[in-house]
C-alpha cells in the first residue's frame, strides 16, 4: 500500500510529513490526554486525586509494617487511653488498641475490598451489558430476566444470609459474595448504551465485512463507550467503600478480629462509647466521607471530561 | 395498557416462586439449629431430636418445602423460635414500625427534593444551581450508615434534641402523647435519610426543567404573557411530576434495605432491626418470612413504577 502510494502520489515526502503534523495537531486528543488537560485545568480535581493516591499508598504500605495479631492483642492498662499522646497518637479502644494503627490496617482492607469489588462488578457489568445489549432476541431477554431477577432480591439480606452460611469465610469469599449483587447497576447502564451504539453504520459496516461479533463487541463497541465505563467504575468505586464497611457495622462483614473501617465505627453502637469515647469511631467515619467525596470528585472531572461542551481543560 | 400491567404479573410468579425456593434452601443451610442452647442446658440429645422430629426438620428438604408453602397459604408463616409466637403476629407489630419510617422518610425526600429541583432547573449555571449542585454531589455517595452514626450522636446524644433508641415513649400514656412520641421518634431518622436520598430526584427533575425550558409549549405558555412562577409551577412542574411519582416504586428497594441500617443504628424496633436479631440467633422462619416479604415489595414497587411509566410513556407499553 505505502510502495502505490509512492508511486502514484505526486505529494513529495516533505509536504506528506507536514501534512501528517497538521493532521496530528487538529485531530481529538487521546481520552487520557483530555482527562489529563482537565485535570491540570481544575485544581481541586487535582488535589483530590492526590489525596486518593497518597492515601491508598500510604495505607497499603503503612499496614506492611504493622503486626496486625500483635496490634488486636487486648492490653488493659491502655484501656480507652485519650488521644493526642506520644503512644496513641488517636487514642485506644475499649481493649487498649492503638485506634492509629487500626485504622490503617483497616483502611487497607476496606479499600482492599472496595477495588476488588469493583474491578470484579465491573467487569460483569460491562460484560453483562454489551452482550446482552449486541446480540439482543432471545439472549437479550433471557439476560434481562436474570436481571430483573437480581433486582428483586432483597440485596442486603441475602449478603447477610450467604455470609452467615459460609463456616470459613474471608474476604476474598466477602468480595465475591457482595460481587454477586453489585453488578445490575453498571449492567444496565451499558447495555442501554450498548443498544444506541449497535445501530451505528460502523457496527452495520463491520458485520457486513465479516467481522467477528467478539471482535466488534470488544474493539469496535467498547472503546467507543470507554468513557461511559471509566466514570461508572469510579462512581462505583466511591459507592463500593460503603458495601464493605456497612456490612462490617452491622457485624456481618469481616471477622471481628480483622479491623475495618466499618467494624471501627460500629464502637459508635455503645451509648457510651459514642460520646465519651469518641475517638474510637469518629475517625474511621470521617475517613470514610472524606474517601468517598474526593473519589466522587474525581468522577465528576471524568464526566466532564467526556462530555466536550462542558470541559474546563479543552481551550489548549 | 392492560396487557402490559397482566404480562408484568405474569413474569412476576416465576419470580415469586424461584424466590421463595432459594430462600428456603438458604436458610436451611445456615449452619446450627434453633434449639441448642435455646431450651434449658439440662436438656439432653434426644429431646432435641425430638423437637427436630416433631417440628418436621429431619424431612427432606422437598417436603419441608412444600409444607412450608401449603401453610403459607393458610396464612400461616409457622413459629419463631426465638420469641415463641407466630412469625405473622411478630412481623405484623413490626412492619407497622417500618412502614411509617419508610414512609415519613419518603414524603420528606419528595418535599426537600421537588423545590430544589425545579429552583436549581430555574436559575441553571447561577449560584443557587451552583450551591445545589453541591450539596447533591456531597450527598451523592456517603454510605447512609456514617451519616446515621455521625446524626445519632450530633443531634441524639451531644444536642440531646432526639431520643437515640425504640419507637414510642414508655411514658406515653394517652392517644395524643403516644402518636406525638411515635412521630418524635421517627423523625430524626427521616430527617437523614431524606436530606441524603434526594440525589436521584434532585438531578432528574433539574434535567428536566432544564429540556422544558426551551421547549414549544413553554414558549407558546409565554408569548401569551404567562407569569414566569405560573408556568415553572403549573406547566412544567406538572409535566415532570409523574415520571418522578414513577420513582417512588422504585425507591422501596432503597429505603427496605436502607430500614436494615436505621433500625439498628437508632434501634428501632421494626422489620430490619428483627432481621439482624433473627440471623444471630438462626430463627429461619423469621428469616425466610423477612426476605420473601422485603422481596415481594421490591417487586410491587417495581411494578407500580413500571405501570406509571407506561400510562406516562406510551412507548414502554409497546416494548
Amino acid at each position: 500500500m505505502a510502495e502505490n502510494f509512492e508511486k502514484h502520489s505526486d505529494i513529495s515526502a516533505a509536504d506528506l510529513a507536514r501534512l501528517n503534523q497538521e493532521a496530528q495537531a487538529e485531530a481529538t486528543p487521546s481520552t487520557a490526554k483530555i482527562i489529563w488537560n482537565e485535570f491540570k485545568a481544575d485544581k481541586p480535581a487535582m488535589a483530590a486525586l492526590v489525596i486518593i493516591v497518597g492515601f491508598i499508598a500510604f495505607v497499603m504500605i503503612g499496614a506492611l509494617f504493622i503486626n496486625t495479631p500483635k496490634m488486636m492483642e487486648t492490653n488493659i492498662m491502655d484501656y480507652f487511653d485519650k488521644p493526642f499522646t506520644a503512644d496513641f497518637w488517636l487514642g485506644a479502644d475499649s481493649g487498649g488498641r492503638s485506634v492509629a494503627k487500626q485504622l490503617i490496617v483497616g483502611s487497607r482492607n476496606s479499600i482492599g475490598i472496595a477495588i476488588g469489588l469493583t474491578v470484579i462488578s465491573s467487569t460483569v457489568g460491562i460484560c453483562w451489558g454489551l452482550i446482552s445489549g449486541y446480540f439482543g432476541g432471545y439472549i437479550d431477554w433471557g439476560m434481562q430476566r436474570v436481571y430483573d431477577f437480581t433486582m428483586m432480591l432483597p440485596m442486603l439480606m441475602m449478603i447477610i444470609v450467604l455470609v452467615t452460611i459460609i463456616p470459613h469465610y474471608n474476604a476474598v469469599s466477602l468480595t465475591l459474595i457482595f460481587s454477586l449483587f453489585y453488578w445490575e447497576g453498571t449492567s444496565r447502564l451499558i447495555r442501554s448504551r450498548t443498544l444506541a451504539e449497535t445501530q451505528k453504520d460502523y457496527v452495520a459496516a463491520s458485520k457486513a465485512s465479516g467481522t467477528s461479533n467478539w471482535k466488534i463487541i470488544f474493539q469496535g463497541i467498547m472503546p467507543n463507550i470507554s468513557s461511559l465505563i471509566i466514570i461508572d467504575t469510579t462512581l462505583s468505586f466511591a459507592e463500593n467503600i460503603g458495601v464493605e464497611t456497612g456490612l462490617s457495622y452491622l457485624g456481618f462483614g469481616l471477622p471481628t478480629q480483622t479491623p475495618s473501617l466499618g467494624t471501627m465505627i460500629a464502637n459508635a453502637n455503645d451509648p457510651a462509647n459514642i460520646t465519651l469515647y469518641w475517638w474510637t469511631w469518629l475517625p474511621a467515619a470521617l475517613e470514610i466521607i472524606i474517601l468517598c467525596l474526593s473519589i466522587s470528585y474525581v468522577g465528576q472531572v471524568l464526566r466532564r471530561a467526556a462530555d466536550a461542551s462542558q470541559r474546563q481543560g479543552a481551550a489548549d | 395498557m392492560w396487557k402490559t400491567i397482566l404480562r408484568r404479573l405474569m413474569i412476576m410468579v416465576p419470580e415469586v416462586i424461584i424466590l421463595s425456593v432459594l430462600v428456603f434452601l438458604l436458610a436451611k443451610a445456615m449452619p446450627g439449629d434453633p434449639f441448642t442452647g435455646s431450651i434449658n442446658p439440662k436438656a439432653d440429645p434426644a429431646q432435641i431430636k425430638h423437637l427436630m422430629e416433631i417440628n418436621g426438620l429431619n424431612d427432606p428438604w422437598y417436603q419441608q418445602y412444600w409444607n412450608w408453602v401449603v401453610h403459607l397459604f393458610h396464612g400461616n408463616l409457622g413459629n419463631s423460635y426465638q420469641y415463641q409466637e407466630p412469625v405473622t403476629r411478630l412481623i405484623e407489630g413490626r412492619a407497622g414500625n417500618t412502614m411509617w419510617l419508610a414512609f415519613f422518610t419518603m414524603v420528606l425526600t419528595y418535599a426537600f427534593a421537588l423545590p430544589l429541583g425545579v429552583y436549581a432547573g430555574r436559575h441553571e449555571g447561577k449560584l443557587p444551581d451552583t450551591i445545589i449542585r453541591f450539596y447533591t454531589y456531597v450527598t451523592f455517595c456517603i454510605p447512609v450508615f456514617v451519616i446515621l452514626v455521625l446524626g445519632i450522636w450530633i443531634f441524639g446524644y451531644v444536642l440531646g434534641w432526639f431520643p437515640t433508641t425504640g419507637s414510642v415513649s414508655s411514658d406515653a400514656q394517652t392517644w395524643a402523647q403516644t402518636v406525638g412520641s411515635r412521630f418524635y421518634h421517627i423523625l430524626l431518622p427521616s430527617l437523614l435519610g431524606a436530606l441524603f436520598g434526594t440525589v436521584n430526584i434532585v438531578q432528574y427533575l433539574r434535567s428536566e426543567v432544564i429540556d422544558a425550558k426551551h421547549s414549544d409549549y413553554v414558549r407558546t405558555a409565554r408569548s401569551k404573557g404567562v407569569p414566569s412562577k405560573d408556568i415553572y409551577r403549573h406547566h412544567i412542574f406538572r409535566n415532570s411530576l409523574l415520571p418522578i411519582a414513577a420513582f417512588a416504586g422504585y425507591s422501596i428497594t432503597g429505603l427496605l434495605n436502607g430500614s436494615i441500617f436505621t433500625e439498628t443504628v437508632f434501634s428501632y424496633p421494626g422489620m430490619g432491626l428483627l432481621f439482624v436479631n433473627s440471623i444471630s440467633y438462626r430463627d429461619y422462619t423469621v428469616i425466610t418470612a423477612l426476605v420473601l416479604i422485603y422481596g415481594i415489595l421490591n417487586l410491587v414497587g417495581t411494578l407500580l413504577s413500571d405501570i406509571i411509566l407506561s400510562i406516562v410513556d406510551p412507548r414502554v407499553r409497546i416494548e
